[in-house]
């Protein structure tokens, strides 16, 4: 995305401190002045880390958005209301997060929230909007969004959640690889979050946990954790972390031979880092994800984002990180639409009735703790020799249905 | 716990060490005769991965980048030293420093900017795939060319100060630089000449550590943290207390990673507390540089 | 380095010369007056607090950096052990604010008293780097310690809807009303930190940063005055933390993280150490600066970048520093 586009996507007056004189609402009482419009457009606020480590994600994040956004509207909005996006640099920093939360609630008074790609930005951001009672779909990966702590009706997770995904691939690769199995965990809540979920899968197979070693988050160099697991001899080593560790742990676990010895597999495998590493480092390596473009052959929702993001990006794909970025405006829209408006309770009411296919086939809103229900996909990483195309790099090799089943039950989150 | 994984361990620490020396190595070189904490440092060695993924796009030859890699940034940080920091000679620490950061946003922006933000993969250069069969345990070859690489500049560098006229002023230099500007040595060519070897350090470590950890904009980021506690453990200014420094750094983080992984990164900040409680200037650090 | 500790004395005559004599002489009622203003020259008043609660973390920060002259890379354990301290007694313990407010400033005070004692023997680059490392060790204490602090996830539920005082009630969720109850007691703050500058400790605190070797000769325990220096800011920065965990309802693990002792740090000198207008000025501008750009290029850092080399190459006095200094001319 050029600094253009950001611009014009995320427009807001810069002169507006300048005006302070001017603004009316000044005048006004407080509680009016942070009054969401019920008539005028539809503004979904929308914080993702656009600059930093995750902009690649964050970027197509907004693309992706982007389109939602334009579907509603070409399809005429909600009876000629238009929908718009405030984007917002949350720069991975949840106290960033949420002075942008409430800029976007206080000052640009959105309708909605959706975004945030760290887990503990969304948290942050779904603080402060459920304490002023705006609605927040989030589109990161969390369980603890789900629990009752954290959860308020205000909150919704179109995010796959590290329970999901995780199960999805131990029960794809213990019966199919072995039951000694070695956990290299990222020391931190989304970490702990995935190795549970493989644990809880890995019960019903009777797995035999070998070694675990939690690393520090940001660690440059695993090799220093790989004599240990080798010397363990699992079958399948679990890594636990996300983006560039996921990166640089493949690579040095390629340059040790670890891949002789056992199957790597990764609880979400991005779509972005494969491509950043090449295909040798991520030979054969497991993963899940909830989307990948070649999904398309099967699901016209998919083929429909597909080709309107290549309409778009020069021929690109949308990415698995980004596609989320589309699925949840693309909900919230939706509500709004069956709600005939934008008030958040009738909204709230609407998406727990929603059943809708965005991207991927269908999905729906859990009651207890508005979880997107919905389809997880286990990925493999072509060898080099299989890739046809430039962003012909996974097979789905196992799709979960979208069923409560592989949820945690809303008693064990805590809603009573 | 067997005693080849401790030694093997030990073996991995050594060639993590041997990046946080060449950092550290330029980082104490351009402190100990400049005076200036390089905050720009990271994003030198950041520079030379890329510069490295060009050279290797333009020539196919990985000891061509490897050569050429230095050469190219040094000079960059040449024209750094020239035109940004030349003005803030005998101003503090302090004015550097926020110069040396603002100086490294640059670097990084232009970085992200020309390059991408996705990252570029960067394979490791053929022949050094693999493992090698080391007796007791087999060694990623790699990590052991990383090691007699870093071990070669060590030699080469210890020749150039202790055996050259060039090197023998910039230990006087080091040691007190109001008598060699006395004795007429035109210091300020000395300084540019110094922080053009500290910045290709830097940049030649950034290089050697790509196959390792891949290419990014942000790769630059965990490395100012752990080149500075490497050059304060050994002391400021002190390049023998760099290498030490280092490698002990290297090594508290894997054997720490052995026994109690969660708290390696935290090792590092232990052991450079403890270093400065019992001697408040580091290992080798001499007293009145930079108090 | 600029002083205000004494500043009408230093001012010359001239209409500009007279004027910033007339703001030195009643600092903390100008300082408040243009707080007062600050939600309707920024964009929105969530950024003001954030910049009213940076200034105050800056105006502490100073104290040991500016006027100390000791570069602290610490400090954003001492902002975050207050922004804890605060935070967990409300969302963890149901503590009431005015309540949690000093419990936030004596968990910090304990943090500066304890990384003071090790780090005051160290000086120069030594004593940054002793103090980023002690800083690195409250920062993973409390990354590991989930229970209490929601270790990376942050903490969350610091909620403070209301604040009733004397009778009056103030919704803390409207913004410019948490505007101004913030501003009510960074103001408290903001009086006595402009007090201990004026007493007999900030002079000798001054003193012993323009010849150390004097004040010793003098008989000033130099050590322990220093030690206080630390601790001084350590509170005022505490404090801010505090402020902080009430205005955003979440703590981020990222306030003890060692970026942010940089920013405060880039803060001071963007404004101008060892002025007392400094802080805020610095704190208005950076923060300012980061909102603005942040939203007209995704580049943002490169602006902040050149900014930052051509301030310290042509102002290195900072801002508000060079201002003094062109009027004074």
């Amino acid at each position: 995305m050029s600094p253009k586009d950001v611009l014009t996507i995320s427009r807001r007056t810069l002169l507006k401190g300048a005006a302070f004189g001017a603004a009316a609402g000044l005048a006004a009482p407080a509680y009016l002045r942070t009054a969401r419009a019920q008539s005028g457009p539809i503004k979904i606020g929308f914080p993702v880390p656009i600059t930093g480590p995750y902009s690649t994600e964050a970027q197509d994040q907004v693309r992706c958005a982007e389109i939602a956004i334009a579907m509603f509207n070409e399809a005429g909005g909600l009876n000629g209301r238009k929908a718009e996006l405030l984007v917002r640099d949350d720069k991975l920093n949840p106290g960033e997060g949420a002075t942008r939360a409430l800029e976007l609630i206080e000052s640009d008074k959105v309708n909605f929230l959706c975004g945030s790609l760290s887990a503990s930005v969304q948290l942050s951001v779904n603080q402060v909007a459920k304490q002023r009672g705006v609605i927040y779909n989030s589109i990161s990966q969390s369980d603890s969004i789900n629990e009752a702590a954290d959860f308020s009706k205000y909150t919704f997770h179109e995010a796959l959640n590290p329970h999901m995904t995780a199960g999805a691939v131990g029960r794809y690769v213990f019966p199919k690889f072995g039951k000694r199995v070695a956990f290299l965990v990222a020391d931190y809540a989304y970490g702990h979050e995935m190795a549970r979920g493989f644990r809880t899968a890995g019960k019903e197979f009777g797995i035999e946990e070998v070694v675990e070693i939690k690393h520090p988050l940001g660690q440059t160099d695993f090799s220093t954790f790989f004599p240990r697991i080798q010397a363990a001899r699992p079958n399948v080593l679990v890594v636990c972390n996300f983006g560039r560790d996921q990166l640089n742990t493949v690579k040095q676990a390629t340059d040790f031979g670890l891949k002789q010895q056992m199957k790597i597999a990764f609880p979400v495998l991005l779509f972005s880092q494969r491509l950043a590493g090449g295909a040798g480092p991520f030979e054969g390596v497991f993963g899940g994800a909830n989307y990948y473009w070649g999904l398309e052959d099967k699901f016209p929702s998919a083929k429909r984002l597909n080709d309107a993001y290549r309409a778009k990006h020069n021929n690109a794909v949308p990415t698995d990180y980004g596609a989320l970025g589309f699925a949840g405006i693309y909900a919230l829209l939706e509500g709004a639409k069956k709600a005939g408006g934008t008030d958040p309770d009738a909204v709230i009411a609407a998406l727990e009735a929603l059943k809708y296919d965005a991207y991927k086939g269908p999905e729906y809103f859990r009651k207890c703790d508005h979880q997107a229900v919905q389809s997880v996909l286990v990925l493999e990483s072509k060898p080099q020799a299989q890739v046809k195309s430039q962003y012909d790099v996974f097979n789905v090799v196992e799709m979960q249905p979208p069923e409560e089943k592989f949820l945690r039950s809303c008693q064990q989150l805590g809603h009573g | 716990m067997t005693f080849d994984l401790i030694l093997l361990q030990i073996f991995t620490g050594v060639a993590l060490g041997s990046i946080f020396v060449l950092v550290a190595l330029g980082l104490s070189l351009i402190f100990g005769l400049l005076t200036i904490v390089n905050f720009a440092h990271s994003q030198f060695f950041m520079l030379g991965a890329y510069v490295g993924v060009a050279v290797l796009g333009l020539t196919g030859n990985f000891w061509v980048a490897l050569l050429a890699v230095p050469l190219i940034v040094g000079a960059i940080g040449m024209v750094c030293e020239r035109v940004l920091i030349r003005p803030l000679y005998g101003r503090g620490i302090d004015y550097p420093l926020l110069l040396t950061f603002g100086l490294g946003l640059i670097i990084l922006e232009l970085v992200r900017i020309v390059a991408g933000t996705e990252g570029i993969p960067f394979n490791t250069p053929e022949g050094l795939t693999g493992a090698m069969d080391l007796g007791v345990f087999f060694f990623p070859k790699y990590r052991l060319f990383l090691i007699a690489v870093t071990a070669l500049i060590l030699v080469a560098l210890w020749v150039f100060l202790e055996k050259t006229p060039f090197g023998l002023i910039i230990r006087a230099g080091a040691r007190d630089p109001e008598i060699v500007q006395v004795l007429g040595v035109d210091v300020s060519k000395v300084w540019l000449i110094v922080f053009g070897i500290g910045t290709g350090l830097a940049a030649l470590a950034g290089v050697l550590a790509a196959p390792i950890r891949g290419v990014f904009p942000e790769m630059g980021v965990p490395v100012l943290v752990e080149a500075f506690v490497v050059t304060v453990v050994g002391g400021m200014g002190s390049l023998l207390g760099a290498v030490i420094a280092g490698l002990a750094v290297g090594i508290t983080l894997s054997m720490t990673s052995l026994f109690y992984p969660e708290m390696t990164t935290l090792s590092m900040f232990v052991l450079m507390a403890v270093v400065l409680i019992f001697r408040p200037r580091g290992l080798f650090g001499r007293a009145g540089v930079l108090d | 380095m600029e002083s205000n500790t004494r500043p009408a004395a230093t001012a010359k005559a001239g209409p500009m010369g007279g004027l910033v004599a007339v703001i030195a002489r009643h600092r903390v009622l100008a300082a408040l007056v243009v707080l007062a203003a600050l939600p309707f020259v920024t964009p929105y008043e969530a950024l003001a607090v954030n910049i009213l609660i940076f200034g105050l973390y800056a105006m502490g920060f100073n104290l040991i950096f500016g006027y100390a002259g000791m570069l602290s890379f610490g400090h954003a354990a001492l902002f975050g052990l207050g922004a804890y301290g605060c935070g967990v007694s409300i969302a963890k313990f149901a503590i009431p604010w005015f309540l949690a407010l000093p419990i936030g400033i004596a968990v910090a005070g304990i943090g500066s008293v304890v990384i003071g004692w090790f780090a005051i023997r160290s000086r120069g680059i030594y004593f940054a780097m002793i103090t980023l490392a002690l800083s690195q060790v409250v920062y993973y204490s409390a990354y590991q310690w989930v229970s209490l602090t929601g270790g990376e996830d942050g903490l969350r539920g610091v909620n403070v809807p209301a604040i009733d005082v004397f009778g009056l009630h103030f919704d803390m969720l409207d913004p410019l009303v948490k505007y101004y109850v913030l501003y009510a007691l960074a103001a408290v703050a903001i009086a006595l930190f402009s007090r201990i500058l004026h007493s007999p400790y900030g002079a000798v605190l001054e003193a012993i940063r323009e010849n150390e070797t004097r004040a010793l000769a003098c008989g000033y325990d130099v050590a322990r005055t220093r030690w206080l220096a630390f601790i001084l800011s350590g509170v005022f920065s505490g404090f801010a933390g505090a402020l902080y965990a009430i205005h955003l309802s979440v703590v981020p693990i990222e306030t003890l993280n060692y970026f942010n002792s940089a920013e405060v740090l880039m803060i001071t000198l963007l404004g101008g150490m060892g002025t007392f207008f400094g802080a805020f000025v610095g704190a208005y501008v950076y923060i300012m600066l980061q909102d603005v750009m942040t939203v007209v290029t995704v580049h943002w850092q490169l602006v902040v970048g050149i900014l930052f080399v051509v301030l310290i190459l042509f102002f290195p006095r900072g801002i508000w520093g060079s201002l003094l200094k062109w009027v004074r001319a």
